[in-house]
Parts: structure tokens; sequence; C-alpha cells
């Protein structure tokens, strides 16, 4: 069942075109990834999804209702939640408290407290700290943090947006590692990443933005066939720390 | 009278006082919190509960009714303030906010002004607000013992809203990171509102200990309170809660040693003395008392 629909979106900062005709579906249980360079529009995508950003053409659709036009509250009422980029944790509130909200938008108490407890047990160093403010976590603590909230809103999708930026390499890995676990449960993820080398591991298939179009789609391997990818994103193996794709344990 | 009832004595009045202002305190910065905006009409919110004080006091309900329904005005009062005057313009700069918060201020005074009286009015206030108990030497005003009491339990019930409420923690949270409150699906509208209620309730409650020890009201009634709230935030930390708390004590304890012990001479100076040692505070913790203990990724 598709997800998400984004057909022919169009955003404009002032006279800058952000995104030129953008379309893209996430299909239930996948994990679609988003790549590019800096500025190739990755976030501005994810913003217009959230309704943070309006677009002054196409539309967007999730489970086949239009959210265009609709409040970011309105549309992650729907069931979509974000972990945005700097991962955005409440620093002043304990991390359970940062949990807690992140149930906001549900009612149903008793399933509240189930998966807070589930998803500590999945985290377990979120579960060894619940009492303590959120501020006083690493880095790589907080960004378990961000996804779990994110989780407790017990969404339909997960956007999830440069979720490994600002974190050391064997956390990269980990925090990767997570999202294909995530997968196997059962959420469908919509990941942008400029690390595209370990995205194409573990996304089921992906888009590759450039200058705000969609330069391709397709699977991990047909991107990775695509010659000028290599050159253009890949370029040698050098990024961000990751010399091979050896060093990442098998997703 | 001895030291030791003299220093009871002293304890009393200034944890009653401390109090006072540490509601006070919170009151402005739960919004400031939120919209990074000091709210001078605040000071507007005591006035609409003094004169609620006054209204509601001609009729025959007994007093404590009086009172509730003063303090519910400036609750109502704080959210309509919000929904008139603050929600059309609360994306722009931080000026236009200040600006609107003097206008809407200066509109309601005058419109006290106009349309009630530019003297000063007596409120129907109970008895308990001018008699004191005696133990051996020492006499202490009832009104003291109540407001240390109404203001601990003040502080106890907005601890536990801010703590177990989603829309408490969503206020502390929005004071973090608006923007990303609103992306856990918490509608901007709902918290800030909230937030003017809970500013409109502490001025209200406010306003009953504020009237009950000068016994009247006026246009211009509060004026005081708002400079005290603003100074005992910025003292404490115009960033946290607690800080607005601590502040307001620190403001309340000060205050009431200078009364206590200043020379006779000198005592005309108990402001100037006052603001003198905040300066000196502020120019050792510009950040104020408290700040966060973690450090905060610069936005």
């Amino acid at each position: 069942m598709t997800l998400l629909a984004v057909s022919d979106l169009v955003v404009r900062y002032g006279a800058i075109e952000a995104l030129r005709g953008v379309s893209l579906t996430v299909e239930e249980g996948e994990i679609v990834g988003l790549i590019g360079a800096n500025g190739a529009g990755k976030s501005t995508t994810m913003l217009s999804i959230l309704g943070v950003v309006r677009p002054v053409r196409g539309a967007i659709h999730f489970r086949g209702e239009a959210l265009t036009g609709q409040s970011p509250e309105a549309i992650i009422r729907r069931g979509i939640a974000p972990t945005m980029e700097g991962r955005r944790i409440f620093p002043s509130l304990t991390v359970e408290e940062n949990l807690r909200l992140g149930a906001a938008i549900r009612i149903d108490r008793e399933q509240i407290q189930a998966d807070m407890e589930r998803w500590c047990a999945f985290f377990p160093i979120l579960g060894e700290r619940l009492r303590q403010p959120a501020g006083n976590l690493s880095g790589g603590q907080q960004q378990m943090l961000a996804v779990a909230r994110a989780l407790m809103s017990n969404p339909k999708l997960l956007l999830m947006d440069e979720p490994s930026l600002g974190l050391a390499p064997l956390l990269v890995t980990e925090v990767f590692r997570l999202i294909v676990q995530l997968r196997d449960l059962g959420v469908t993820i919509l990941l942008v990443e400029q690390n595209v080398r370990m995205t194409l591991q573990i996304a089921d298939r992906a888009y590759l933005l450039n200058t705000g179009r969609v330069e391709f789609a397709g699977t991990p391997a047909e991107i990775m066939q695509h010659a000028d990818i290599e050159q253009a994103y890949l370029g040698g193996g050098r990024r961000d720390g990751h010399p091979t794709t050896a060093a990442m344990g098998a997703p | 009278m001895n030291a030791i009832s003299e220093g009871i004595q002293y304890l009393i009045s200034s944890l009653s006082l401390g109090g006072l202002y540490a509601l006070m305190a919170l009151g402005l910065v739960i919004v400031y919190g939120i919209l990074r905006l000091v709210n001078f009409a605040y000071g507007e919110l005591v006035m609409v509960a003094g004169y609620g004080l006054l209204l509601f006091g001609d009729s025959p309900l007994p007093w404590i009714f009086v009172a509730i329904l003063s303090v519910v005005a400036a609750l109502l009062a704080g959210v309509a303030m919000e929904r008139v005057a603050f929600r059309p313009v609360r994306n722009s700069n931080a000026t236009t906010l200040l600006i609107t918060s003097f206008a809407v201020s200066t509109l309601l005074q005058s419109v006290a002004l106009l349309t009630i009286s530019p003297r000063p009015r007596a409120p129907r206030l109970p008895g308990l607000f001018v008699e004191s108990v005696t133990f051996g030497d020492l006499q202490v005003k009832i009104v003291d013992l109540i407001g240390i009491v109404v203001g601990v339990l003040a502080l106890v019930a907005l601890t536990l809203f801010m703590r177990r409420t989603v829309i408490g923690l969503a206020l502390r949270a929005a004071a973090d990171d608006f923007t990303m409150t609103r992306l856990l699906g918490v509608p901007a509208n709902r918290v800030i509102a909230s937030a003017f209620a809970v500013s409109g309730l502490m001025a209200g409650i406010v306003a009953l200990f504020w009237i009950g020890r000068t016994g009247q009201t006026y246009p211009s009634v509060g004026l005081q309170p708002v400079l005290i709230a603003f100074i005992a935030s910025v003292v404490g930390g115009m960033e946290s809660l607690k800080g607005a708390v601590l502040g307001g004590y620190v403001l309340g304890f000060l205050t009431m040693g200078l009364q206590t012990w200043l020379p006779q001479g000198v005592n005309n100076y108990r402001d100037a003395v006052m603001f003198g040692i905040v300066i000196l505070v502020l120019l050792l913790r510009p950040q104020g008392l408290v700040s966060p203990s973690y450090s905060r990724e610069a936005r």
C-alpha cells in the first residue's frame, strides 16, 4: 500500500527555486532513502511533507488524503513523526518527559505506558537514564532519544532527517543498524541522508536529488550502477570517515 | 522585642513577601519562555483582578467567592489578551511584541481610568488582612501566614501541572524549542493560550495579596508588581521557572531585610540600595542566579 505520495512538488524561497518538481512514493514497510548533496532539496522536501514549508505547486498525499495546506500539528496527528536534523530533544526535560511528550497526540494512557517500556527495552540507555535531564545525554544517546520520542507517537511513517549527522563513525553505524531493526519491526521510514553510501546499504529504494530535482530513482543496486553517482557522491569512499563498506556490520 | 523573635518576624514576613514576588515572576517568565516576550501588560491582569474585587465585592457573596471570581477574571483576561493582541503579531519580531505589550498596558489603564475612576478605590476586604495574632512578644499578621501557605500551595500546584500534565510538559518543552514541540503534534495556539492562562492565574492570586496589603485598587496598581516581577526574574534568570521562584524569594528577603535593618535616616533610600544590590548581582552573574546546567546547543 502506498503510504506517502509526493507529486510534482515545487518550493520557492524568494527567487530561489529549492524544489523543481519532486515526485516520490513510500510504500508501507519500506526504508526509502532520500539522498543527495547539501542543498539538493532533501530537507526542503521533508519540511514540505511536514507542512512547515508551503509548496507553490504539487500535491502530497498520505494514505490517500491530501496533506497540502495543512498545519504541521494536523499532519503529525495523521501519523507522521519526524526526527529532525540536530536531534532537537528538549534539554531541560528529563528523558522520560521527552518520551511522554512524544506521545502528546495519543490518549490511550495504558498503551502509552506499555510503549514507553517497550522503547526503553529497545534503547536500554534511555531506560537507565529516564530521570536525567535529556541535555546531559551524549550526542549518540540524544539521537536515540529523538528516535524513541518520535516512535512514542506510534507513527505510520517515520521521517528521519540526517540522523547520522554529527555522530562519531561508530555511532553512525549503530544508528543505521537501528533503522534496519525498526523497519523489521514494521516501521516505515523515509530517510533523508547525506551519507549516501550507508543509506544505499540499508534502503529498499532511494531517490537521488540534485538541485531540486529527482535525478535518479530505484533500488540501491540500480543507483550504484549509475556511474555518475559513484563519481559525484561516493567519490572513492572517503566520506564521513567510513573508508570501506566493510566497516559497517551487516545490517 | 528580642533578637530571636525579631528573626522569626523577619523570616515570616520575608517568606510571605517572597512567595508573592515568586508568583509575580512566574507569571511573567512562563510567557517569556515561550514567546520571548516580556509582557508588560501583565500588571494590568493584576489590575483586572483588583477591580474584580471591587465589583464582585459589592455583591452579598462571601469574600472567598469574590476572591475566586476575581482570580478567574484575571485568568480570562490573560487568555483574551493573547487572543486579541498578541496572536495577530506573534510571528513578528521581538520589538513588535514588546511594543504591543506596552500598548495593551496603556490601553487597559486608560479604560479603567475613564470608565471606573482615576482615584484609588477600596474594595471590601475581610478582617484577616489587618488582624494579627500574638505569640508572647511576637506579633504576626494573619495575612502573612496565609500568604506563605498560598504561595507554597500555588508553587506546588504549578510544579505538578508542569510535570504531570501533557500541556504542562509542552509548556516547558516549548520554552526549549517551540518548533519541535509543534512537530510532536502539540497545537501552538493551545500552548500559548495555556501560558497566558497560567500567567493570568498568577496575576490574580498576586492581586489578592498585593491589594490586600495596600487596601486600594487603582488604574496603575499593576505597575509595581510587573516591575518587581521583571526584576525578580532577571535576578533569578529569565530562562527558567526555578530562577523566577528563587529570584522572587531573594527579592522578598532583600526588601524585608533592608526595611527591618536599614538605619532610620537611610530608609528612604531602601529601593536605591536594593537596586544597587540587584545591579551588583547582575554584574557578577549576568545570566541570573539559575542557569541551565547542561550545555544548550546554539540554534
